[in-house]
């Protein structure tokens, strides 16, 4: 789901640089206000770990491959807006240390998997949660909020690609950029993501979900923060 | 660091250790790149041309390890599994320093 150089038009990066800037500010001035010293080091582990599930690409036999992101665990551990800032920093390295992503979609691909995932995260976890402090619910809550947030990032990188041809091509109508339409970018980034990745985000986003509420749960902004 | 903190430490460094996983798996089963990460190679193939602006800005950048691997084009599956490991400890310290760096500002900031 890293979006490469040259696959977006600037007027479509440009502007996602603009939105992703703005959440930076944001996500750090809350970090500022509300995130403790003793935080930093869960801060640092959870961009740790984003970086490195990235890694773990994940083969559709013959096909393509793809991979979790972390983020929807670790807005549900430290909330949206901290995990907006860890799932950057592994995304801007990834992109200029190791060219995975491109330095013209910093913007876009912090937008899809370090802003929209961690809040759709987040909001699913707490909706399926409801009133509930335990049980088969909130594992049930940990997996889809991972499940529904890469699926609906997948999405949205696949409607940035899908765009690309109305927005700019050459006088003899081929497209300047990621060639694909919509109707072949957005079904392929959703439905690869629904069927497989979406599946594997789940089952990490459980799993760790399951250790912290048993090992740490004073550490878990969303079961200890009471804001709706 | 606390006990557990330690613990979550070593966690992520067994990952580090266990992402070549994200080398092999795709190599035996035959996966190629992810969707929408094609080089111009891989595009020409597969739509018979390149898009003039994707031509122009694919290689903007030159990444100093490109893909995780220190091998560059055609490394064997050993230095590609070797590099990724080496890439997850880079990418743990890279971080750890990003955030380290951040937090010290926001901290002077309190002030």
């Amino acid at each position: 789901m890293h979006i490469p150089d040259g696959y977006l038009s600037p007027q479509t990066y440009v502007p996602l640089y603009g939105v992703s800037l703005v959440f930076w500010s944001v996500a750090l001035k809350k970090i500022n206000k509300e995130l403790s010293i003793k935080h930093i080091p869960y801060l640092a582990m959870s961009a740790a770990f984003s970086f490195l599930i990235m890694m773990f690409n994940v083969p559709i036999p013959g096909g393509t491959t793809g991979h979790a992101v972390g983020a929807g665990i670790i807005a549900i551990l430290l909330g949206p807006w901290t995990a907006v800032i860890a799932v950057s920093v592994s995304l801007i390295i990834q992109a200029i240390v190791f060219g995975d992503g491109g330095i013209t979609a910093i913007g876009a691909n912090c937008f899809n998997m370090a802003v929209v995932m961690p809040f759709v995260s987040y909001w699913v976890f707490r909706l399926i949660k409801g009133n509930a402090d335990g049980g088969a619910r909130l594992s049930i809550a940990a997996f889809l909020s991972g499940y529904v947030s890469l699926s609906v990032a997948a999405a949205v990188t696949g409607i940035e690609f899908g765009i690309q041809p109305i927005l700019a091509a050459t006088p003899d109508g081929r497209p300047l950029y990621a060639p694909y339409p919509l109707s072949v970018a957005l079904p392929a980034m959703a439905l690869e993501h629904l069927l497989l990745f979406g599946i594997v985000e789940g089952i990490v986003t459980v799993l760790l979900f399951r250790y912290f509420a048993k090992n740490e749960p004073g550490l878990v902004y969303s079961l200890t923060v009471k804001e709706a | 660091m606390t006990k557990s903190q330690k613990k979550l430490w070593i966690g992520l460094f067994i990952l580090a250790l266990l992402t070549p996983l994200g080398v092999i798996l795709p190599e035996k089963f035959k996966a190629g790149a992810a969707w929408g990460e094609w080089g111009p190679e891989e595009l020409e193939k597969l739509l018979g041309y390149v898009p003039e602006g994707l031509k122009r800005w694919a290689d903007l950048w030159k990444a100093p390890v490109p893909d995780y691997n220190l091998g560059g084009e055609g490394a064997s599956l050993t230095v590609q599994v070797l590099s990724y490991i080496v890439s997850g400890l880079i990418g743990i310290l890279a971080v750890g320093l990003v955030i380290f760096v951040i937090s010290k500002v926001l901290v002077r900031n309190e002030k």
